[in-house]
């Protein structure tokens, strides 16, 4: 009797090989991705690119370009911001307060810190200047220090923003300065209960009048009860002046990343989705923002997809879901987006969004570990992601993971953190 | 030492193997509870209640289990059938125990849901009968070497 369980529990192990992705299977472009059957195998199908060195090379580039790494040894660097002066701040730092739960969390942790870097993180802004534009900046100061966890930024009317991961912060700030001494007036705060996706992203609307912030959910779906999720999984809308806020969307799981798109001036996000529902579910997205539009987390995914996951279910809100915009693949663990404006880089990258791809656990093909390019015509999508930035992966060793991205129309440069390296690359046209 | 080639009115387990058993016993019937309360109220606090619950089981459950393996290779206490016999009931538990503590790991519902529910039962009702044929001694239950 016992070799006959013994045989069970042996199969019941080896499940976790059934969660194996269809390597031809296209999650990426407008319309509804083919979304496979859910597969609840009974240990998610992981795989972590442990960290490997650069040494001395470099991410691959489309011809024509060339990348250098503008500034190293960060503290993990995650969100930048190219100011008028063509200035770049870097937000570094690690967030969350979560406590482990269940033996999963600590297990998780362990395995998921081994795909990270050792770093610790700066709790800090960097101010890198590259004026003689010879893609090393020869400034790297740090600007602003003591920060809890910064991540999103944006300057308007001689105001830095920054959001914390409990707070937006505002400082008096003039583009060539490269040290704040003011303290921080805090604008609001925001919530950073648990904080299991800690990074509020930011974006200031194209007239400068409103800020909008991007708030993580608390869970993967709500397995630490609803309740911790009041406030979660949402876009606020803040008025800069006053601080007053309202929900712009909701049902987002973690929105990591906003932008406005320069042509039509609408808010466009970067999400990542729900795990373990297998290596091909769900789709990480780019979308529009639409007002008060519900996007499904947790109760469902791509629309009407229901999560049979979340207790109590909420058909109501089922029905309610909206569709994403753009799909990016599933567990690509998008956490930038950038727009190309003016001219972008001309040619086929001229109209679009750079989107930084950090690449996450939860699939045995490594997925992500990029930057593509969306292009765009007439302020939508048009067309299938095209790799950008690649080769931060060497076999099942991870050289860089990137984060946030920024172009810069003025130099026509693009700028990518990168978290594992700790190191802010450049690329350019080459001369 | 007691000599147990002689004292047919010994228990079948080493005073020290009963107690370990005792925990696998009390914990996975608990967290059978911990189960049926989650079920009943989508409370996720029950659900991690039983994770930690299994998770002490086996880790008792698994000194039980090596200790039996022993017993069974090496019968002193009672005879090899009987010590097998026990085996097989402290292995139907743990190893429903581990499959369990691994769904216990998934997320929202599932982590219980009905194979947990089932996986749960099925490790106390062995831990049970594991007890059953572990704390009552051979003569007494008319069993002769």
């Amino acid at each position: 009797m016992s070799a006959r369980w013994i045989i069970v529990a042996a199969a019941a192990l080896t499940l976790q090989a059934c969660g194996r992705s269809d390597p031809g299977l296209d999650q990426t472009g407008a319309g509804k991705p083919p979304l496979p059957g859910q597969q609840e195998t009974l240990l998610p199908p992981m795989k972590i690119a442990t960290p490997k060195g650069w040494d001395g090379k470099t991410p691959t580039v489309p011809k024509g370009f060339s990348i250098t790494p503008l500034a190293t040894d960060l503290k993990i660097p995650r969100q930048m911001l190219v100011l008028p002066n063509g200035d770049i701040l870097v937000a570094e730092g690690s967030g969350g307060t979560e406590s482990k739960l269940r033996p999963k969390d600590f297990i998780a942790g362990y395995i998921k810190a081994k795909g990270k870097t050792k770093v610790k993180g700066g709790n800090r802004i960097t101010l890198l200047r590259d004026a003689d534009g010879d893609g090393k900046a020869e400034l790297k100061t740090v600007l602003v220090g003591g920060l809890n966890a910064p991540y999103g930024l944006a300057f308007v009317d001689g105001t830095l923003y920054v959001a914390d991961q409990d707070a937006l912060l505002k400082f008096p700030f003039q583009p060539g300065q490269t040290k704040i001494t003011a303290n921080p007036q805090t604008v609001t705060d925001l919530p950073s209960q648990i904080n299991h996706h800690w990074t509020k992203s930011l974006a200031a609307s194209a007239d400068g009048a409103k800020l909008y912030v991007g708030i993580g959910s608390n869970s993967n779906i709500g397995e630490r009860g609803l309740d911790v999720e009041q406030d979660r999984a949402q876009v606020w809308e803040i008025d800069r002046l006053t601080g007053a806020h309202r929900v712009l969307a909701s049902g987002v799981r973690n929105p990591t990343a906003l932008a406005i798109e320069p042509q039509t001036k609408a808010l466009w996000l970067v999400a990542n989705e729900r795990d373990e529902l297998g290596p091909q579910l769900v789709p990480d997205y780019l979308t529009s923002v639409r007002d008060g539009g519900f996007y499904g987390w947790p109760y469902s995914y791509w629309g009407q997809n229901v999560d049979p996951r979340v207790r109590p279910q909420d058909p109501r809100k089922v029905g309610k879901a909206l569709v994403p915009d753009y799909a990016l693949g599933s567990h690509v663990a998008a956490l930038g987006v950038s727009f190309a404006s003016l001219g972008g880089f001309g040619g086929a990258f001229a109209q679009g969004a750079f989107v930084g791809e950090h690449g996450s656990w939860n699939r045995q093909d490594l997925s992500g570990y990029k930057v593509v390019w969306i292009p765009f015509a007439g302020g939508r999508p048009n067309g299938k992601p095209v790799d950008f930035v690649t080769g931060f992966l060497d076999g099942q060793h991870a050289r860089g993971r990137p984060v946030g991205v920024a172009f810069d129309p003025a130099k026509r440069i693009l700028l990518i953190a990168d978290d594992l390296s700790n190191t802010v690359w450049r690329v350019a046209q080459a001369q | 030492m007691p000599n147990t080639e002689t004292s047919g009115g010994g228990a079948t387990l080493h005073p020290l193997h009963a107690i370990l058993l005792a925990f696998p016993l009390a914990l996975f019937s608990a967290g059978l509870i911990s189960d049926i309360a989650y079920l009943r109220t989508a409370v996720i606090q029950w659900s991690n209640f039983s994770a930690w619950l299994i998770t002490g089981a086996l880790v008792f459950g698994g000194l039980v289990l090596a200790w039996g393996v022993i017993a069974a290779v090496f019968p002193r206490r009672s005879s090899r059938r009987r010590a097998l016999a026990f085996l097989a009931a402290v292995a139907v538990m743990w190893l429903a125990g581990l499959i369990n503590a691994f769904q216990h790991s998934h997320d929202g519902w599932p982590s219980v849901g009905a194979l947990g529910l089932t996986l749960s039962i099925l490790s106390s009702l062995f831990a049970l009968i594991a007890a059953a044929i572990g704390y009552s001694s051979p003569s007494a239950r008319g069993i002769v070497r």
